[in-house]
C-alpha cells in the first residue's frame, strides 16, 4: 500500500499535504505519529465526564492536527464537534462524537494497515 | 502553479537570507531560540521539524509553561509561535501577559491557529502579534515568515541602538559646546568652574520636584532638558562687564553695581541679536532666563521689575538655583556659607522674594541637594574643557588674575612633564589627614594607587616597604627638624617582580606658625643597578681572589668591629702558615702551590663556624678569629689537625700561633703581633705545631711582615 492509497482509505487529501510538507518522508513520519496522539483519548474522557472545556479543546486539537495532516474527513467531523462544544454542550454533541469516533477509527485503521504492510514489505 | 512560483522566489532569495540569519544569530554560531507553544504534541513536533535546522526550539504545552519560558529567557528568545486554544492559559492570555510585562515589543509572536475567524485574527493583531498563520499551514511559508520576522526585529533592534547612540552623541556634544562657552564666561568671573554645573543640577532637581508637587506647572522631559541647558547661559551677559568690576574683591560702589546689573539685559540682548533660529524654543527659554534671572517675586528685582507670574517660571527656578549656589560657594567678595544657613537665608527673604511654591520645593529637596551636588555627575574630562577654555582666553588681553592662573597652570604642566620624563617615584605626604599621594608614574611603578589614605595601615604599602620597614622611615621622618628638614635613605622596595634598591629623599614641611611638621614631599629613585655594582665591587675588594677568603685589610676591619662591639668577650686570634711552602712551589711549580693554598682555605673554611672570620693575610699565611666560651685548646687542636694532611705528593703541615683577648685585651694590633710571635715560637721549635702566646714570647721575632704595611 502506498501512502497515497492510505490517504484514499482515510478520506484525506494527499496532494494537499504533500504540497505543504514537501517531502513524502515527512508526511509519513507524522502520519505514523498520529497513532500515538492522545487527543482522542482526552476527547473521550471529556465527553464521559461532561467536561465541556476539555472536550472542546480535544476536539479542537484533533481538528488542528487533522488539518495539518490533510485528513479531510476527520477534519470535517471534528470541526463540527468543536463548534458544537464551543459555547455550551450542544444538542448534537452525542451524534457528532459518534461520527468523530467512527472516522477516527477508520483513520487509525488505515494508518495501521499501511504501517503493517510497510513493515511487512521492509522485512 | 502558485507553489512553483513561490518555490522559485524562495530558492532565489533563500541563500542571501539564510546567510543573514546566520550572521545575525551571531556569537559562536549560537542559534536563535524559538518557543513553540501548542497543547498538541503532534503540532509542536511538526513545527519543530520545519524549524529545528535553523533554530533552537523550546516547547511549551500550555500558556503557563509558555509564560515561564518567556520570563526565563526574555530578550534571548527570538520568536514565539503561539497557538490560541490551550489549557491553563490560552494564547490570548499569554499575549495579554506579554503586553503587561512589556515583552511584546521586543519578542515577536506569530500566532498559528485554525481559529481563523476575522475577529480572532483581529484580536491577535490588536494584542501585538507580528503575524498570523492559519492551519493548515505550508511548511515553507512558516519558515519564511519566521525568518522574516526574526530578521525584521533584529534589524530594528540594531537600528534603535544606532539611533540612540547617535542621539546621545549629539546631545553630549551640544551639551559640551554650551558648557565650553559658558565656562569662558565663568572663567573670566574667576568662579570655580562648578557654578554652571551646579545651577543646572539644582534647576533640574527643582523642576522635577515641581512636576510632582503641582498640576499648575507641568514640564515634559523635553522642556526640563531645554531649561537645564539654557540655564548654563544665564550669566553670558557678564562677558561685557569690565574685569575690574567683575573680579573686585570688596563691595561694589553704587555706580559699579549699576554696571554689574546690566549683565542680564546684555545677555538677553546677545541672544536676541543672534542672526539664526530666533524661534527655537531653547533660545526663547534662554532669553527669558538671561533677562529675568535677577527678577524677584515681589517686583524688587531687575532689570524690568516684573512681579509674580509675570516672570517666566524657568527664570524663577534658575534664579533660585543661582542664589543658592552663590551663597554656598566661594566668591572673590565672600566666603562660602553652609548649606543649612544658605537655605535659612533664602527662606528668610535675605536674597529677595521667591515664589512660595518654589521655596517649599527648595526645602523639600534640601536634603537631596547636598548629596547630589557632592556627586560628580559629569563623566567628561574637565581638564579637556579647561584647556579649550584656556585656548580661547589666550587671545584675550591677559589681566593679572588670568596671568596668575596661567602661570600656575604652566607650573603644573612643567611638573607633569618632568615627572613623566624621569623614572622617579614622586610623593607627597600630609600628616593630618594622613594621606600619601604618589605621582602617576610612581604609582604604576610600585603598583599602588595614586592616593593612599592612612598609609601607616595600608597593607599594599606596607608590603612594598617590607624590606626596609615602614617604621624606620617613620623614625627618619620624626628625626627631621626645621633646621635640617631633608632626609635621605637607601633601602630596598618590594616591587611586583623583585626587590630593588631605592634612594628615598624627602623634605619635611613645617608650619610657620606652630613649628610643627605638617608633612613631607620627595622622591624615590631606583638606584638598584649602581648599588648592586658597588656592592659587587666592595665584595671583590674585600676578598682574596685566589681562595675566596677575606683579605687582610677587610678581615682586620671585621675583627675590629667585633672587638668594638664586645670588648669584654672571649676571642682568639690565630695566625698560621704552611711549612715548607717554598719547597712545594719549587718542586711542583707555582700552579701546584696555588692549589695547595686553595685546598688549605677549603679545609679551614670547613673546620670553622659561619660567624668565625677566616682570611688569607699574605703568601701562605692565614688568619683565624673566633669567639669561644669554654675551653679553647681542643678547638684549636681540631682545626690544626684538619689543616694538616696530604695534597698530592706534598705533605701539608702548618705552624699556628694563637693570641687571646683574655690575656691581651681587645686590641687588634696587640693580638696580631702576639699571634705572630707565638707562630715564630712554633717555627723555631721545629714547625708542625701550634702554641698560645705567653709573656715569655714578648721579645721574639715576627714571622709576618710589619703591621704598618697593611695599615694603608
Amino acid at each position: 500500500m502506498t501512502l497515497k492509497q492510505c490517504y484514499e482509505l482515510l478520506e484525506g487529501d494527499y496532494e494537499d499535504v504533500l504540497g505543504r510538507m514537501r517531502k513524502e518522508a515527512l508526511v509519513e513520519k507524522f502520519v505514523l505519529k498520529f497513532l500515538n496522539d492522545s487527543s482522542f483519548e482526552t476527547l473521550r474522557q471529556g465527553i464521559a465526564t461532561r467536561d465541556r472545556e476539555t472536550a472542546f479543546r480535544a476536539a479542537h486539537t484533533i481538528k488542528g492536527v487533522a488539518q495539518n495532516l490533510g485528513f479531510t474527513k476527520l477534519c470535517e467531523v471534528s470541526n463540527l464537534l468543536t463548534e458544537e462544544l464551543r459555547q455550551d454542550w450542544g444538542e448534537s454533541v452525542a451524534v457528532l462524537v459518534r461520527q468523530v469516533e467512527a472516522v477516527y477509527e477508520r483513520t487509525t485503521a488505515a494508518i495501521l494497515a499501511y504501517k503493517e504492510e510497510c513493515a511487512y514489505e521492509k522485512s | 502553479m502558485l507553489y512553483n512560483f513561490e518555490e522559485i522566489c524562495y530558492d532565489n532569495g533563500n541563500f542571501e537570507e539564510e546567510k543573514e540569519v546566520a550572521f545575525l544569530a551571531g556569537k559562536e554560531g549560537e542559534k536563535y531560540k524559538i518557543l513553540i507553544a501548542d497543547d498538541s504534541e503532534m503540532n509542536r513536533s511538526i513545527l519543530a521539524d520545519i524549524l529545528e535546522n535553523e533554530y533552537e526550539i523550546l516547547e511549551a504545552e500550555n500558556g503557563m509553561q509558555a509564560m515561564e519560558i518567556i520570563d526565563a529567557y526574555q530578550q534571548n528568545l527570538s520568536l514565539v509561535l503561539l497557538d490560541i486554544v490551550m489549557p491553563e492559559m490560552d494564547g490570548f492570555d499569554v499575549l495579554a501577559k506579554m503586553n503587561d510585562k512589556g515583552y511584546i515589543s521586543d519578542i515577536p509572536v506569530i500566532m498559528i491557529s485554525s481559529e481563523n475567524s476575522a475577529s480572532c485574527v483581529e484580536r491577535a493583531y490588536e494584542l501585538g502579534v507580528a503575524d498570523f498563520i492559519s492551519r493548515p499551514f505550508d511548511a515553507l511559508i512558516v519558515r519564511r515568515r519566521v525568518d522574516n520576522t526574526i530578521l525584521l526585529y533584529a534589524k530594528q533592534k540594531k537600528l534603535i541602538g544606532l539611533a540612540a547612540r547617535q542621539i546621545y552623541e549629539k546631545e553630549r556634544q551640544s551639551r559640551l559646546m554650551i558648557e565650553i562657552l559658558s565656562h569662558v564666561v565663568e572663567f573670566r568671573n574667576g568662579e570655580s568652574g562648578q557654578h554652571i554645573r551646579r545651577v543646572r543640577l539644582l534647576t533640574e532637581l527643582l523642576l522635577r520636584h515641581l512636576n510632582q508637587r503641582t498640576e499648575e506647572y507641568h514640564f515634559s522631559q523635553q522642556e526640563i532638558a531645554s531649561i537645564c541647558t539654557a540655564s548654563a547661559l544665564h550669566d553670558i551677559g557678564k562677558i561685557a562687564i569690565p574685569e575690574e568690576i567683575l573680579n573686585k574683591p570688596g563691595r561694589l560702589t553704587e555706580a559699579e553695581f549699576a554696571v554689574m546689573r546690566t549683565h542680564s539685559q546684555i545677555g538677553a540682548q546677545m541672544l536676541d541679536n543672534l542672526p539664526i533660529q530666533q524661534k527655537d524654543p531653547l533660545i526663547k527659554t534662554a532669553y527669558g532666563i538671561c533677562r529675568w534671572h535677577h527678577e524677584r517675586y515681589d517686583g524688587n528685582g531687575y532689570p524690568d521689575g516684573l512681579q509674580g507670574d509675570q516672570i517666566p517660571i524657568a527664570a524663577q527656578v534658575v534664579a533660585l538655583a543661582d542664589v543658592y549656589d552663590a551663597l554656598t560657594s566661594d566668591r572673590v567678595y565672600k566666603k562660602a556659607i553652609s548649606h543649612e544657613i544658605a537655605i535659612q537665608m533664602i527662606l528668610d527673604g535675605e536674597c529677595g522674594a521667591f515664589h512660595p511654591l518654589l521655596l517649599s520645593c527648595l526645602t523639600e529637596v534640601a536634603d537631596m541637594l547636598k548629596e547630589h551636588l557632592s556627586e560628580d555627575d559629569f563623566a567628561d574630562d574637565p581638564r579637556r574643557l579647561r584647556s579649550v577654555v584656556e585656548e580661547l582666553l589666550q587671545r584675550e588681553e591677559l589681566t593679572a588674575s588670568d596671568r596668575t592662573l596661567r602661570l600656575l597652570e604652566q607650573e603644573r604642566m612643567k611638573y607633569d612633564v618632568f615627572a613623566s620624563l624621569t623614572n622617579e617615584i614622586q610623593f607627597e605626604y600630609t600628616i593630618t589627614p594622613s594621606v600619601l599621594v604618589l605621582s602617576p608614574a610612581g604609582a604604576s611603578q610600585l603598583d599602588l594607587p595614586e592616593v593612599i589614605k592612612d598609609p601607616y595601615h595600608d597593607k599594599q604599602l606596607i608590603s612594598v616597604l617590607s624590606a626596609c620597614g615602614l617604621d624606620s622611615l617613620v623614625a627618619l621622618l620624626k628625626s627631621a627638624t626645621p633646621a635640617k628638614p631633608e632626609v635621605a635613605y637607601e633601602c630596598k622596595l618590594c616591587l611586583e617582580k623583585e626587590e630593588r634598591w631605592f634612594r628615598i629623599v624627602f623634605r619635611t614641611i613645617w608650619s610657620e606658625e606652630t613649628q610643627q611638621c605638617t608633612g613631607a614631599m620627595g622622591k624615590a629613585m631606583d638606584i638598584h643597578d649602581s648599588r648592586v655594582k658597588t656592592d659587587d665591587l666592595e665584595r671583590m675588594a674585600s676578598t682574596d681572589q685566589l681562595t675566596g677568603l677575606l683579605n687582610h685589610a677587610s678581615s682586620k676591619k671585621r675583627v675590629e668591629a667585633l672587638l668594638a662591639k664586645n670588648p669584654t668577650g672571649k676571642f682568639a686570634l690565630a695566625i698560621f702558615d704552611l711549612d715548607d711552602f717554598k719547597a712545594a712551589n719549587d718542586t711542583f711549580g707555582h700552579q701546584f702551590g696555588d692549589e695547595v693554598l686553595v685546598q688549605t682555605a677549603k679545609r679551614l673554611r670547613r673546620s670553622i663556624r659561619s660567624n668565625d672570620i677566616a682570611a688569607r693575610v699574605g703568601g701562605d699565611e692565614y688568619l683565624l678569629f673566633l669567639e669561644y666560651t669554654s675551653e679553647l685548646e681542643p678547638t684549636i687542636r681540631r682545626i690544626f689537625s684538619a689543616l694538616c694532611g696530604k695534597y698530592g705528593d706534598f705533605t701539608v703541615s702548618v705552624s699556628l700561633g694563637v693570641a687571646l683577648t683574655e690575656t691581651l685585651g681587645a686590641d687588634y694590633d696587640t693580638l696580631f703581633q702576639a699571634a705572630d710571635k707565638a707562630l715564630y715560637t712554633v717555627k723555631r721549635s721545629g714547625r708542625g705545631g701550634y702554641c698560645f702566646y705567653d709573656e715569655g714570647m714578648q721579645d721574639t721575632f715576627s714571622v709576618i711582615s710589619p703591621i704598618e704595611d697593611i695599615k694603608g
